[in-house]
């Protein structure tokens, strides 16, 4: 399954992330997981949320540099070893990845990595043939809130 | 073709004859004034000692400092009853100065302008829309008394108010316009976000661009937007306005109408006459103005005279795009640079914006200079390295051409403040 993840342009000043922020909360649309890269005056915000292509518009519309990215939502499992599972298949197999980032599920269980790679789809069937799962917009969106926060 | 065969194709001969005459009734006039007259008198001027147009180079030559100190009417040679108009330099610095016309100078003022824009190919049937501030600015009305004298319908539309300016083109099938080069690239922001493209949704064909130095990749970044010729424009208000200088369809550098001023080009520094080609400060003397004629005036615009006839039969001599202004020149680590090159290098590199603003600082005795640049709308793919290479390739590309090493912020689209008059690219916070 394909996910999707938003990311921002944003200068590196004050009030970026709380502008994009604001913007969500208007639009009552739930962020599931967000990330920031940053360069030395520039820098990226990654978000994940429950209702993509909205919160797109609704920042675009807010005057925002948005793109929407696909990116895959794998499931594994919270335990020692989990994530090097995913990277080193991933590694074997010369996919590149641009991006990584996880949240938890539920505590000590489960975690869902978010990566955004160079050749998607090949990846996707990767991960699909060595039982990977892999959640969709939808089923990201049924994730509830938050959730990692009680980590 | 041409608006005044006759004169504009008139030969070398013959149009330094007409030079030599106007020189003569503008040396007569300009001893009127309170400012030459004294001048005259105290070098003891004998106009005979004029007697080719390369004389001129014996006259003394007039700064905006003289026109400053005479404020406002030292330089009046007629009756302030005779006057019908008056126009200001924008003033940047400074007092503005201040030009005064009286009825034949508007005229033949708004002759060089149906001329250029005539030459540049704007007819009766086409809708002008002139998208200049209206006012003290000579770019408003100049162009608006022009576009009348062809005869196209024209829309006064004046500067800014984008999202109006693109339904008055499309409400009414405007062909023409004349705007700030730095504004047409804003406004093809707005065109973009407003869901419409220039090529599909107007009629436009035309466009006369000036009022500030840019670039030739800039002019080709606009065409290729709008899907239409730009024309250079170049005048200054003190010589009137636009329509002293103006390019024909060969877009191969501008044709100074020489049978309304007298041009030279000078070494800034020492005030020496150059010979033809060579780059430097431009000068000129108005050949046909009554109420206010100027000698030898310094433009403090940088240029050359490109030597050889032009392909388009017009025998008046062009100048080369303007590159920069004496007083725009900025001294960095003790190396002279003007904005111009920094645009250029700029308008080269995929996924850079409309904008950009150069920032001078002092940090720790020496000079730094940093560069915002607003990346391109839909350049963005969502990753932080493909900023971070294109943020290090115009620090290259800079330091390629001006061997300065520039500190360089990429900011968003539209963030850096909108130029709807000209625009304002450095900002010099180095102060002693
Ligand atoms: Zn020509």
């Amino acid at each position: 399954m394909i996910s999707y993840q938003l990311s921002i342009f944003a200068e590196n000043k004050p009030g970026r992330l709380a502008a994009v922020t604001r913007v969500l909360a208007k639009e009552k649309i739930n962020i599931r997981a967000t990330t920031i890269a940053t360069s030395d005056t520039f820098g990226v915000i990654n978000l994940i949320v429950d209702d993509p292509r909205r919160a797109e518009a609704a920042l675009t519309k807010a005057g925002m540099t948005v793109t929407l990215n696909q990116v895959l939502a794998v499931v594994i499992p919270d335990q020692p070893g989990g994530l090097d599972r995913l990277t080193q298949l991933l590694l074997a197999e010369g996919i590149n990845i641009n991006n990584a980032y996880g949240f938890v599920l539920e505590s000590h269980k489960k975690a869902v990595f978010v990566v955004s790679v160079d050749q998607i789809e090949k990846a996707e069937k990767l991960l699909d043939k060595h039982g990977f799962q892999t959640l969709d917009a939808e089923a990201l969106s049924a994730v509830e809130p938050f959730h990692y926060m009680k980590y | 073709m041409y608006w005044e065969k006759e004169i504009e194709t008139m030969d070398r001969g013959g149009l330094e004859k007409v030079q030599m005459a106007r020189l003569r009734e503008t040396l007569a006039r300009a001893k009127k004034s309170v400012h030459y007259g004294k001048l005259f008198a105290e070098m003891g001027l004998d106009a005979g000692a004029i007697r080719t147009v390369a004389d001129v180079g014996k006259l003394p030559l007039t700064t905006k400092e003289d026109l400053r100190e005479n404020w406002p009417y030292g330089f009046l040679a007629c009756s302030r009853d005779d006057l019908i108009r008056m126009h200001s330099s924008s003033g940047t610095t400074g007092r503005a100065t201040v030009i005064f016309h009286t009825e034949s100078d508007v005229a033949a003022w708004t002759n060089l302008l149906a001329r250029s824009m005539y030459m540049a190919g704007m007819r009766r049937s086409d809708v002008f829309q002139n998208m200049m501030t209206y006012g003290l600015f000579t770019g408003g009305l100049g162009f608006h008394y022009g576009a009348e004298k062809i005869g196209a319908l024209v829309i006064p539309a004046g500067a800014g108010n984008s999202k109006r300016q693109i339904q008055l083109m499309r409400d009414f099938g405007t062909t023409a316009i004349h705007i700030i080069p730095s504004y047409a690239l804003h406004l093809a922001s707005v065109f973009t976000e407003s869901g419409y493209d220039p090529r599909r949704d107007t009629k436009l064909r035309m466009a006369f661009i000036g009022a500030e130095p840019h670039s030739e990749k800039m002019r080709r970044k606009i065409e290729e937007f709008y899907g239409f010729k730009a024309f250079n424009s170049y005048g200054l208000s003190e010589m009137n306005g636009p329509g002293m200088a103006f390019e024909c369809p060969e877009q191969h550098g501008l044709h100074i109408w020489e049978d309304n001023y007298i041009v030279e080009i000078i070494d800034p520094a020492t005030q020496k006459i150059l010979p033809e080609g060579e780059e430097g400060e431009l000068v000129a003397t108005t050949l046909m103005r009554e109420g206010m004629p100027i000698i030898r005036y310094r433009t403090k615009d940088l240029t050359r005279i490109i030597p050889g006839p032009c392909p388009c039969a017009r025998t008046h001599r062009r100048i080369e795009r303007i590159k920069g202004r004496t007083d725009d020149m900025m001294i960095i680590k003790g190396v002279n640079i003007f904005p111009i090159q920094i645009e250029k290098r700029l308008m080269e590199i995929p996924g850079v914006g409309t904008n950009f603003v150069i920032i001078l600082d002092r940090v720790d005795y020496g000079d730094q200079m940093t560069v915002k640049v607003e990346v391109q709308r839909g350049f963005f793919g969502g990753n932080l390295q493909q900023l971070e290479t294109l943020r290090r390739r115009i620090v290259e590309e800079i330091k390629t051409d001006i061997l300065i090493t520039p500190k360089v912020d990429l900011v968003e689209p539209d963030s850096l403040p909108k130029s709807e008059g000209k625009a304002v690219r450095v900002i010099d916070n180095r102060k002693d």
